[in-house]
């Protein structure tokens, strides 16, 4: 008994959520699956950013662009080629990831603010440069996905353990992106625990000085680029597959700014972060137009306006706000709070056995 | 070769408009070595304020001035509520506090005025007047002469007055001018103000050509993230030149190459942007500088 409770809090933080995750489609309907799934691939995609802004220090503007050569590569695969969305889904990763990798080089010799200019510039033509090639893309028809079927085996492990017929779709998608989530963020936290996370950061935070201790710069930060490509493609690709509709205009300048919104908001530089981070993406727009619609005091007109310009307003004071008041995001005010909490308990006299401060602040 | 001059004068228009505006980034990056992503949404602002005067009757000449004046009392609050705070924070944080703005900026433009475009009236009149063989509007040209005294002016004011000499010194060697009495945060805000004007200089005079609203500067952004690219960051003159250089590429470029018009034309200073960077990443008029840590 005394082993479990010396545990780090940490691995009951992770088996309690192992468990929310593994057990929420038994709970909830299918369609909530489905919505849950969304917040899965946004927390994917984040997570990606994530590594790039938190890890590395360059800032990406274009991973909603990213997301649209990984969902388009599937649809097209999977449309014109009648590949199995399953084996579409590592291709894409692939193919984004080597995007990146190839945009990186140019980009990041300087400093970060090229990069983000740059793909800022990419987020922009995207749409466009996908409207072209008519015959692989369908223009701006867009291509029409149909849902995919869970496979027997699974449908048939789930009504075992649940006793009900079987997978829907929606639960198949959803256990889909659970599983490809929890291997990516499982990598994740392996890169940035070891030593290209340490090279990662000591970048971050100061270039020269890495690069005097002798971490190859330009080499690290391109593969960072690429490897956060890789996962903005996987997302994009799920994305794909899940709403089963792709079309130009589903991948705005818009989207990177909220993928973007996301990884501040959960934290930069930490590895929970990004899944506070999809839930915030996913469900904020929602939320917050449900509401404004629902609320009868608000005349019509407003409420349709809202629709359009709230969640620019609302995106934006969130971004400022968070910059100025808390730079690491709501991860980072909860172990603040934690510390604070713990220190006040134990009083002040252990304080000094080689405590971890709260993260500094990490942009 | 009349088409292709006149497809010329109509690029060095349009790159006066990104000169304008690619000029804004290069002083706010020199006065803080920060990309600011809102200045295209807080000109589009100042062009919304100059189009309800506009409406309200008031003469063309009259509002310009104005909104300008307006654009300038902006970009100083802009500074002094939002940038200062964060001041000190890593450039990262200073870049995504800019995009938030931009977000908000461009909500609340929705908010005010809503989501329809609008078309705004221009000073010039449509027809064109025969210079050596070629046909200019008097559109393009008054863009054009408009563009050039607002460069000349802000010339002038940055290199042959005290204060530009003191934003200057503000911008380059914070510590040193503060001890010889500068104020250098007031200094910054200045030049956040002063880019706030230059930059609505820049939205009045692509409104009449793109119709007003919300999302209008961002294309125009685009365009001027590769001049300034182009240019050179830090490099006044660079932007000047880097704009008038991917206003006529553009132009050309849509007019004479197959496939690349309308939208796609952004994917030409997109590939600006990418060749600048392969090519010569410290841009036509940039210095290459030694890092310290």
């Amino acid at each position: 008994m005394k082993s479990l409770r010396e545990l780090s809090p940490r691995y009951v933080l992770l088996v309690v959520a192992a468990i929310f995750f593994i057990g929420l489609p038994t709970q909830v309907t299918s369609f909530q699956s489905f919505e849950w799934a969304e917040v899965l691939i946004f927390a994917i995609a984040i997570m990606g950013l994530n590594l790039l802004v938190g890890y590395s220090g360059q800032l990406s503007l274009g991973h909603g662009a990213l997301m649209a050569i990984g969902a388009y590569t599937t649809a097209i695969l999977v449309h014109r080629y009648n590949i199995n969305y399953l084996e579409t889904i590592p291709i894409a990763g692939l193919l984004t990831g080597l995007v990146g990798f190839l945009l990186g080089i140019p980009a990041l010799r300087l400093s970060p603010l090229y990069l983000a200019l740059a793909t800022f510039a990419l987020a922009v033509v995207t749409p466009s440069l996908i409207k072209r090639p008519e015959n692989l893309t369908l223009g701006v028809h867009g291509i029409l996905l149909l849902p995919p079927e869970p496979p027997d085996w699974a449908s048939s492990l789930f009504g075992a353990v649940t006793g009900t017929p079987g997978l829907t779709s929606e639960q198949w998608l959803y256990y889909l992106c659970l599983a490809l989530a929890g291997v990516l963020f499982w990598v994740a936290w392996n890169i940035v625990g070891r030593r290209p996370g340490r090279a990662l950061k000591a970048i971050r935070d100061g270039e020269t000085a890495a690069a005097a201790f002798g971490v190859n710069v330009a080499g690290y930060k391109t593969i960072a680029f690429g490897l956060s490509a890789f996962y903005a493609g996987i997302a994009g690709s799920l994305y794909g597959i899940a709403t089963g509709y792709v079309h130009p205009d589903t991948f705005p300048l818009t989207l990177s700014l909220q993928l973007l919104v996301g990884a501040v908001i959960g934290g930069l530089g930490s590895i929970v972060g990004p899944l506070f981070g999809g839930l915030f993406t996913f469900w904020l727009p929602l939320v917050s137009g449900q509401y404004v619609s629902s609320q009868s005091w608000i005349p019509d007109q407003v409420s349709s306006v809202f629709a359009d310009a709230g969640p620019a307003v609302t995106y934006g004071a969130l971004l400022i706000l968070i910059m100025i008041f808390a730079p690491n995001g709501v991860v980072g005010l909860i172990l603040s709070a934690y510390y604070r909490l713990r220190s006040r308990l134990r009083g002040a006299g252990e304080r000094t056995t080689g405590q971890m401060p709260p993260d500094p602040q990490t942009v | 070769m009349q088409e292709f001059l006149q497809q010329v004068i109509s690029g060095i228009a349009s790159g006066g408009i990104y000169a304008s505006l690619a000029l804004a980034l290069v002083l706010i990056y020199n006065a803080m070595g920060l990309v600011n992503f809102a200045q295209g949404e807080m000109a589009m602002l100042a062009t919304f304020f100059a189009f309800t005067l506009i409406g309200k009757g008031l003469n063309y000449w009259i509002v310009l001035p104005l909104a300008l004046a307006v654009a300038f009392v902006g970009g100083v609050v802009v500074q002094r509520i939002i940038i200062r705070p964060v001041e000190r924070a890593p450039v990262l944080a200073l870049v995504i506090v800019t995009l938030g703005l931009s977000s908000l900026i461009d909500g609340i433009a929705g908010f005010i005025y809503g989501y329809v475009p609008r078309s705004f009236p221009s000073p010039f009149s449509a027809s064109t007047v025969n210079i050596f063989g070629a046909f200019a509007s008097y559109q393009d040209l008054g863009v054009i002469g408009v563009s050039a005294i607002v460069l000349v002016l802000m010339y002038i004011l940055l290199q042959r007055t005290t204060v530009g000499l003191a934003m200057r010194a503000a911008a380059h060697h914070p510590g040193p001018s503060r001890l010889l009495g500068i104020r250098v945060s007031w200094m910054l805000a200045l030049g956040w103000g002063l880019a706030s004007a230059v930059g609505a200089v820049s939205g009045i005079m692509v409104a009449p050509l793109l119709l007003l609203q919300p999302t209008m500067m961002q294309t125009v952004i685009i365009y001027a993230f590769a001049a300034a690219v182009l240019g050179g960051i830090e490099s006044p003159l660079g932007a000047v030149v880097g704009g008038l250089i991917v206003g006529v590429v553009v132009n050309l470029a849509g007019a004479y190459l197959p496939g690349v018009g309308g939208d796609l034309q952004l994917a030409v200073a997109f590939a600006i942007i990418i060749a600048a960077l392969v090519v010569k990443p410290t841009g036509l008029f940039g210095r290459s500088v030694a890092r310290r840590a």
